[in-house]
C-alpha cells in the first residue's frame, strides 16, 4: 500500500503530468468556448429574421424566374439563335420555385441541441483524453527506467511485477480520477452552452443513461490507450518506445496501409484502420460503405455494399492489443536483467 | 565472526550470437564479515558491478549460491532488502525532482520514516541544498544524494559502489571518516573502489576479481603480505663497487639485480647479513631498506594490469586465475 501512495504521489509530482493536465484542460477549454462561440439560442428575434431571410431568397427567386421569362419570351419573338436546351419550348414553363421549397429553418443560427449533440461530443472528449493520457503513461514509467529511478525502486522493492503493477495501478488511479472530474467538467460546460446558446430540453433519464454508458465506453478507451502507453515504454524501457511505437503505427500501419490498400481497390478499406474501431466501441456500430458497388433497389435505387464494424469487434482487437503488449511488458519486467 | 555476505561459485554468462559466449562471473567466491569495512577491487569489466547487482537482484545468476545476512538470495531478498543499503556505478535519479522529493519518494516506497530523510541529508551534507532539482547537481553532489539514499533504511550492511567518484578532496575524507563511523556503529561496509589508497586506508580485508573469478582475498595486511616479497634495496658509498658487492652476495645465497645505481636482492632472510658480509670485504652500505608493497602493486601485479610503455592494454586482458589454481595471464572478454 507504502509503494501504490508513492507511486500516486510520484506521478503527481511529475511535470509531464501537470503540463499535460494543463494541456488537457486549456483544450477542453477551447473546444467549449468555441462551441459557445459559434452557436445561438433560438428565439423569436432568431426566428423571425429566418423567416425574413427566407422570404427575401424566395423574392429574389421569383424576381429572377420573370426577368428570365422576358428574356425567353423576347428572345423567341426576335427569332434570336439561342444555344439549344437554354429556353423552354413554352416561356410560361419557366416559374418562381414554390414557396414552401425554401424554409425557414435554414437560415436559423447555429445552436446547440444538448440532446442530439452531447453524445458526439463524448467523443472528441475521449480522444483529446486518450492522446494524452497515452503520453503521460509511456513517460511515467519510460521517464523512470531511462533516468535509472527504476533501478533504485527495484533495491528498495525487488519484486519486479509488484512494482510495475502498482506503478500501473497508481497510474490508472490517477487517469481515471482526472478523466472523471474532467467529464464533469466538459458536461457542466456543455450543458451550460446548451442552456445559453442552444437547448437542454427534452432530456429524460434514458438519455443521460445513454450518455453515461457512452462515457463509460470513452473511459476504457482512455484506460486502454494509456495501459498501452505505459507497457510500450516499459518493454522498451524509453518513453520513445511507446512514442515511436505510436508514430509507427500511424504513419506505416494507417496511413501507409490506407494508400495501399485505395490503390489496390480493396473493398472496406477502412476495416483495416484503427480508428474505425474506435469508433465503432464508442459509437456501438459504424457502417463501411463500398460505393464501387451497385445494388438495385425495387425502386431503381443505387445501395452499395455494407459492412457493419461493431462494438463487440473492437473490444475483441482491443482485449487483444492489451494482453500481448501487457504481458509482454510483464514477461520482459520478470525476466530481463536490470542494467 | 558471522558472515554477513556469502557468495559461492557465481556464475553469469553473456551469450551473443555475433560476439559467442562471455564470462563475466565464472564461479566467483566472496565472504564479508560482520563489521568489517570489506573493499572489492578489479579492472574494469572484470565483474564487480555484475556481482554487485547480481547479489541485490537486478540481474539473474546462472548458477552459484549467495546469501546476505544468514538468508539466500534471490529467494530471500524481499525479506532482506529492507536491511540492505546500495548504491551501484554511478548514482541515477530522476533529475526534475529535488533531493528531498527523491529521497522522501523512496522513503514511502520503502516504509522508512519520513522523518530519516532529513537525518540523512545532513549527513552527507546536503542539508541547504536539500529542495534544488537533481538535474542542478554536480557529480559528487549527486553522489553524496546516493550514499544518503543508501543510508535511509539504516541498513545492517552498505555496499556502496565507487562512492567517491567525483567527489573533492574533502568529500572523500569525509566519505572515508562516515564509512568508519558507520563501521564502527556496526554496520557492515562493502566498498566497490578504484581508488587503492583509499581502500587501504578505510577497510579491514579485501577481496580482488579478475575476470570474474577472485584473485585474492582476506585481511589488507595480509594480502599485502602474501605478495609482498622479500626484496632489499641495497645502496653502497661507491657505485663503482657494485659489481664486487653483487658477486659476494650471490655467493652469500642471495638472488641479486644490478642496477645502475643500486642492487636488489631477493631470498635474504636477514637484511644484517647483507651489512655484515659487505663490510668483511671493506664495502660500506649507505642505505638498505627492505622494498614494502602497497594494494595498488598488489593490484596491478595479481590483475596483470599494469601500464606497459608502448602497449595499450584492452579492457579485457587481465589476469584470470587458472584451473590449476595458479595465476595466469590471459586475455578475456569475447570468445567463442
Amino acid at each position: 500500500m507504502s509503494l501504490y501512495r508513492t507511486e500516486l504521489r510520484r506521478l503527481g509530482k511529475r511535470r509531464l503530468t501537470r503540463w499535460m493536465t494543463l494541456l488537457g484542460v486549456l483544450v477542453i477549454g477551447a473546444v467549449i468556448v468555441g462551441t459557445f462561440f459559434t452557436n445561438q439560442k433560438i428565439g423569436p428575434e432568431q426566428r423571425a429574421a429566418a423567416v425574413a431571410e427566407a422570404e427575401q431568397q424566395y423574392q429574389e427567386q421569383v424576381t429572377q424566374a420573370e426577368q428570365e421569362r422576358a428574356a425567353c419570351v423576347q428572345a423567341k419573338a426576335s427569332g434570336q439563335e439561342t444555344p439549344e436546351g437554354r429556353y423552354p419550348e413554352d416561356c410560361a414553363a419557366i416559374e418562381a420555385p414554390p414557396r414552401g421549397s425554401i424554409q425557414p429553418e435554414w437560415f436559423l443560427p447555429s445552436t446547440f441541441d444538448f440532446r442530439k449533440g452531447f453524445e458526439e461530443t463524448i467523443v472528441t472528449f475521449t480522444a483529446i483524453v486518450a492522446l494524452l493520457g497515452f503520453l503521460v503513461g509511456g513517460s511515467f514509467v519510460g521517464a523512470e527506467w531511462s533516468s535509472g529511478g527504476m533501478m533504485n525502486l527495484l533495491l528498495w522493492r525487488p519484486r519486479r511485477l509488484t512494482v510495475l503493477l502498482t506503478k500501473l495501478g497508481a497510474l490508472l488511479t490517477g487517469t481515471v480520477a482526472v478523466t472523471v472530474a474532467a467529464a464533469t467538467v466538459w458536461t457542466a460546460g456543455y450543458w451550460l452552452v446548451g442552456t445559453l446558446r442552444g437547448s437542454t430540453a427534452t432530456m429524460t433519464s434514458g438519455a443521460w443513461q445513454s450518455f453515461a454508458l457512452t462515457g463509460l465506453r470513452g473511459l476504457v478507451l482512455i484506460v486502454v490507450a494509456v495501459t498501452l502507453g505505459f507497457a510500450l515504454a516499459s518493454l522498451g524501457r524509453h518513453t520513445a518506445m511507446a512514442l515511436g511505437a505510436a508514430i509507427g503505427v500511424a504513419v506505416v500501419g494507417q496511413f501507409g496501409l490506407g494508400i495501399v490498400m485505395a490503390m489496390a481497390g480493396v473493398r472496406f478499406l477502412e476495416a483495416w484502420l484503427l480508428p474505425t474501431y474506435a469508433l465503432a466501441w464508442m459509437q456501438k456500430k459504424v457502417t463501411l460503405e463500398d460505393w464501387q458497388s451497385c445494388n438495385v433497389t425495387y425502386y431503381g435505387e443505387c445501395k452499395p455494399d455494407t459492412l457493419d464494424v461493431t462494438w463487440g469487434q473492437s473490444s475483441i482487437l482491443f482485449a487483444a492489443a492489451l494482453v500481448v503488449v501487457l504481458g509482454a511488458a510483464l514477461v520482459a519486467m520478470r525476466r530481463r536483467d536490470v542494467a | 565472526m558471522s558472515a554477513v555476505l556469502e557468495i559461492e561459485g557465481l556464475r553469469k554468462t553473456y551469450k551473443s550470437r555475433r560476439r559467442g559466449v562471455r564470462h563475466a562471473l565464472d564461479g566467483f567466491d566472496m565472504r564479508v564479515e560482520q563489521g568489517q569495512v570489506h573493499g572489492f577491487l578489479g579492472p574494469n569489466g572484470s565483474g564487480k558491478t555484475t556481482t554487485l547487482r547480481t547479489l541485490l537482484g537486478l540481474i539473474r545468476p546462472d548458477g552459484g549460491r549467495m546469501a546476505i545476512l544468514g538468508q539466500e538470495v534471490p529467494a530471500a531478498l524481499p525479506e532482506v532488502v529492507g536491511r540492505v543499503g546500495a548504491i551501484v556505478e554511478s548514482p541515477q535519479f530522476f533529475p526534475h525532482f529535488t533531493a528531498r522529493d527523491t529521497l522522501s519518494l523512496l522513503a514511502g516506497a520503502g516504509e522508512v520514516p519520513q522523518s530519516r530523510v532529513d537525518e540523512v541529508l545532513e549527513l552527507v551534507g546536503l542539508r541547504d541544498r536539500a529542495g534544488e532539482r537533481v538535474k542542478t547537481y554536480s557529480l559528487g553532489m549527486k553522489q553524496r544524494l546516493a550514499v544518503a539514499s543508501a543510508l535511509l533504511k539504516d541498513p545492517k550492511l552498505l555496499i556502496l559502489d565507487e562512492p567517491a567518484n567525483g567527489l573533492d578532496p574533502g568529500g572523500i575524507r569525509e566519505m572515508r571518516t562516515l564509512t568508519r563511523d558507520l563501521a564502527n556503529s556496526g554496520m557492515t561496509v562493502l566498498l566497490s573502489s578504484h581508488i587503492l589508497g583509499e581502500i587501504q586506508l578505510i577497510c579491514d580485508s579485501v577481496t580482488i576479481i579478475s575476470l570474474g573469478r577472485r584473485v585474492a582475498y582476506g585481511p589488507v595486511d595480509q594480502v599485502l603480505a602474501e605478495h609482498a616479497g622479500s626484496e632489499v634495496r641495497v645502496r653502497l658509498e661507491a657505485v663503482a663497487d657494485l659489481q664486487r658487492a653483487a658477486d659476494l652476495l650471490s655467493r652469500a645465497g642471495a638472488t641479486v639485480t644490478v642496477r645502475p645505481d643500486h642492487l636488489m636482492l631477493a631470498g635474504v632472510e636477514k637484511t644484517a647479513t647483507v651489512s655484515r658480509v659487505l663490510a668483511e670485504h671493506n664495502l660500506y652500505v649507505s642505505e638498505l631498506t627492505p622494498v614494502t608493497v602497497d594494494l595498488e602493486s598488489v593490484f596491478l601485479e595479481l590483475t596483470a594490469t599494469a601500464p606497459v610503455p608502448g602497449q595499450h592494454r584492452q579492457v579485457d586482458q587481465s589476469t584470470k586465475v587458472g584451473g590449476a589454481g595458479q595465476p595466469d595471464a590471459a586475455a578475456g572478454g569475447w570468445g567463442a
